[in-house]
């Protein structure tokens, strides 16, 4: 098992005939990804190495029935794209676009959360994040798959390069990943920390959860609340942005403290008071994962390295 | 995007929140003609994007042309909590009868816009919130229909506005709520809205009015724009603080960087805003103090490294930087080349600044070994990023 994406996904791609978009989707083929079809207005009929193209996610949906869908359209296209796939049944949307407004997010949230009230179940994950991979299942998205391995350990983070830190230790150590969720580092994200943490308390195939929150708002405490009440498994946290200014934006719009809310001290305040562990560095996570995991590293896997001395001047080793 | 109180007005006037008439200026004199002009008494206003104006005297009140042209020296140059005063609003000055309370913003966490209104205003809406919060209405709009009149009435009515002006606060929540949308708005505040007094119809301040009732008026705006939205916003592109803005920030913006100044001494460059917020955190907690944040985004090709690097080096305060990178879709190799070439730039040797680099992910062993071979005086490789922090604080304490 896994969560959200592994061999029975059938994945559909909006903005296939992107540049970045088949990049990112000939990558996911490539490691094993169902990818089905691709869908941009006015270029049905046209292929990406083999994969159909459609005009519509209605047509992609009757032509080729996807599962999931993957959007890489530009931000003033993505929510329409969105909705689309929706309507057209996708049961996964996974959107990979930065930059789409907040009002946007807030009407997709709430166009699909009155949806699910009438029948309808589309579950968004995104936008502005990494996608989902399922080790040894499927890639959906942007992260890079050679850093992780198959294993017992659930990730979720609102940040991408900050998950690939945390997982290549873990996988340095011997250890590998049920499934790595990146939910993204907007204000409207479509599923939140409480969502994807309640499928991994279900999934066979964890046994561990790697929460990795940074700045702004409140899904970290959020998901504090939600793991005191419901999750069995071991927990471990990081959060990023201890130094970050209240006021200014670190990068993801969604990174702003804003007030006396939305700080790394409360957040991780909040999740020790429930009992979950919060590492201090991206390292210290991987070493309390590894711990509760009961484990010395058995087969540690070996990192290239180029073998210079670290920490010493790569000038002066050649003179 | 957070927008000056006159640039906030000036929105809300479009949809049809009352606000007084008034002109920004930027020299004594063209104050003290738009005094004269609105009439007087009028109030001289300093534009800052930073809370308590009124406390450092920022805010003053003017009789007559003399003291329009005393206070406006007075403001104009000021420094208000690290902001210089570089613009005054003129407006003539209100009567008020009383202030109250209204905003309406995103609530990230109910995932809806939030309407707030409290009779008590003119003070920290924090306060009532936390003194008295009895007298504070919180109200979640259902996004998908937007805010109804009828609704907006309730607010006025549950928050406890005075009877004779409930109409006048309902039209005032249904504006704010309209900028709120209309604008692609995170936050339009107003504290205080005021309620004037009757006017006298024998005569006395009725000029700017026709005679009649108590009216509902925005004597304050506080709006935060989203960013990602002003494609559809072209008329606010030109809204911003940028003469108060950071001049490297401002660089950064304008290459399409992300970049925030901080008050250390360490640069730090990173990929993914998530890595490099743990970055200064890590730095941090080495005992050393990160002088900027920088997102070089994913991707990053040599070229914009190469920037990245100039904008980290244009900040004087800087004694030492930090590459912290683990390659996703940022390759190691085009990284090793930006640095390699913003070398190349400055001329080898010509600066002093040590770099300390870590290069983890895609083509990190190409990336390392193109460093290795360009020999670059002074920048030293690190294996972690625990590492590359201790190193890098210990660089720029020497």
């Amino acid at each position: 098992m896994s969560v959200l994406v592994d061999e029975s996904t059938r994945l559909a791609v909006a903005g296939i005939t992107g540049k970045e978009g088949s990049f990112h989707t000939l990558n996911n083929r490539r490691y094993g990804t169902n990818v089905v079809g691709g869908v941009t207005p006015g270029k049905g009929g046209q292929d990406v190495e083999g994969i159909p193209v459609f005009d519509s996610w209605e047509q992609a949906a009757g032509e080729v029935q996807p599962n999931t869908a993957m959007i890489f359209v530009p931000p003033r296209f993505a929510a329409d794209s969105i909705l689309e796939a929706a309507a057209a049944g996708v049961e996964l949307v996974i959107a990979i676009t930065e930059g789409i407004p907040a009002h946007d997010e807030l009407r997709v949230y709430n166009t699909l959360k009155r949806d699910r009230a009438g029948g309808h179940s589309t579950r968004l994950v995104g936008p502005n994040c990494p996608g989902i991979l399922s080790p040894g299942k499927a890639n959906v998205g942007i992260i890079p798959a050679s850093f992780f391995k198959q294993g017992n350990v659930g990730v979720v983070s609102r940040s991408g390069t900050l998950t690939y830190q945390i997982g290549n230790e873990i996988a340095q150590a011997g250890f590998g990943c049920s499934s790595i969720v990146g939910i993204g580092g907007d204000p409207v994200p479509g599923s939140s920390f409480v969502d994807i943490i309640e499928l991994f308390q279900d999934d066979e195939q964890t046994e561990l959860i790697v929460l990795s929150g940074e700045i702004g708002g409140s899904a970290e405490e959020e998901a504090a609340e939600y793991i005191a009440e419901h999750v069995s498994k071991p927990v471990v946290a990081y959060i990023a942005g201890f130094t970050a200014p209240a006021g200014k934006q670190m990068g993801h719009a969604g990174a702003i403290v804003s007030g006396s809310a939305g700080t790394a001290a409360a957040k991780a305040l909040a999740l020790e008071a429930k009992g979950v562990r919060v590492g201090r560095t991206p390292t210290e996570v991987a070493e309390i994962a590894i711990e509760i995991l009961g484990g010395v590293a058995t087969d540690r896997r070996s990192i290239p390295h180029s073998g210079h001395t670290a920490g010493s001047p790569i000038g002066q080793q050649l003179r | 995007m957070d927008l000056l109180e006159y640039q906030g007005k000036q929105l809300f006037a479009r949809h049809g929140l009352e606000v007084s008439a008034g002109k920004a200026v930027s020299t004594v004199e063209d104050a003290v003609e738009a005094a004269n002009e609105v009439g007087y008494p009028v109030v001289v206003k300093a534009q800052v994007l930073v809370g308590g104006r009124g406390k450092a005297g920022g805010v003053k009140l003017a009789a007559d042309e003399g003291e329009a042209r005393e206070h406006a020296q007075n403001i104009l140059g000021m420094d208000i909590r690290g902001h210089t005063v570089r613009t005054v609003w003129i407006e003539h000055a209100s009567d008020i009868a009383t202030e109250y309370y209204a905003s309406v913003l995103l609530d990230r966490s109910a995932k809806q816009p939030l309407v707030i209104f409290s009779v008590e205003g003119g003070v920290e809406i924090e306060q009532v919130a936390e003194q008295s919060p009895e007298k504070l209405v919180r109200h979640h709009v259902d996004a998908l229909r937007g805010l109804s009149r009828e609704e907006a009435v309730e607010i006025a009515t549950e928050g406890g506005a005075d009877s004779d002006v409930i109409e006048g606060v309902a039209d005032a929540l249904v504006a704010l709520y309209e900028v709120w949308l209309e604008e692609d708005a995170t936050l339009a505040e107003i504290n205080p809205l005021i309620v004037t007094p009757p006017t006298n119809p024998l005569g006395g301040s009725a000029a700017e009015g026709q005679a009649g009732g108590r009216r509902v008026k925005a004597l304050d705006a506080k709006v935060s724009l989203d960013g990602n939205a002003l494609y559809r916003h072209p008329e606010n592109q030109g809204l911003s603080d940028s003469e108060n803005e950071d001049p490297i920030e401002r660089r950064a913006k304008e290459q399409g960087v992300q970049y925030v100044k901080l008050d250390g001494d360490i640069g730090i460059l990173g990929n993914g805003a998530g890595l490099v917020m743990s970055t200064l955190d890590v730095v941090a907690q080495a005992g050393g103090a990160p002088a900027n944040f920088l997102d070089a985004g994913g991707g990053s090709d040599a070229a914009k490294i190469q920037q990245a690097v100039e904008l980290i080096l244009a900040n004087d305060a800087v004694k030492a930087v930090l590459f912290n990178i683990f390659g996703g879709i940022t390759r190691c190799d085009e990284v090793a080349r930006g640095l390699i070439a913003a070398f190349g730039e400055i001329g080898a040797g010509g600066h002093s600044i040590p770099f300390v680099v870590r290069l983890d992910g895609t083509n990190d062993v190409e990336g390392r070994r193109l460093l290795e071979e360009a020999a670059l005086p002074n920048v030293h490789a690190a294996r972690t990023m625990n590492e590359a922090a201790e190193k890098v604080v210990e660089l720029a304490a020497a």
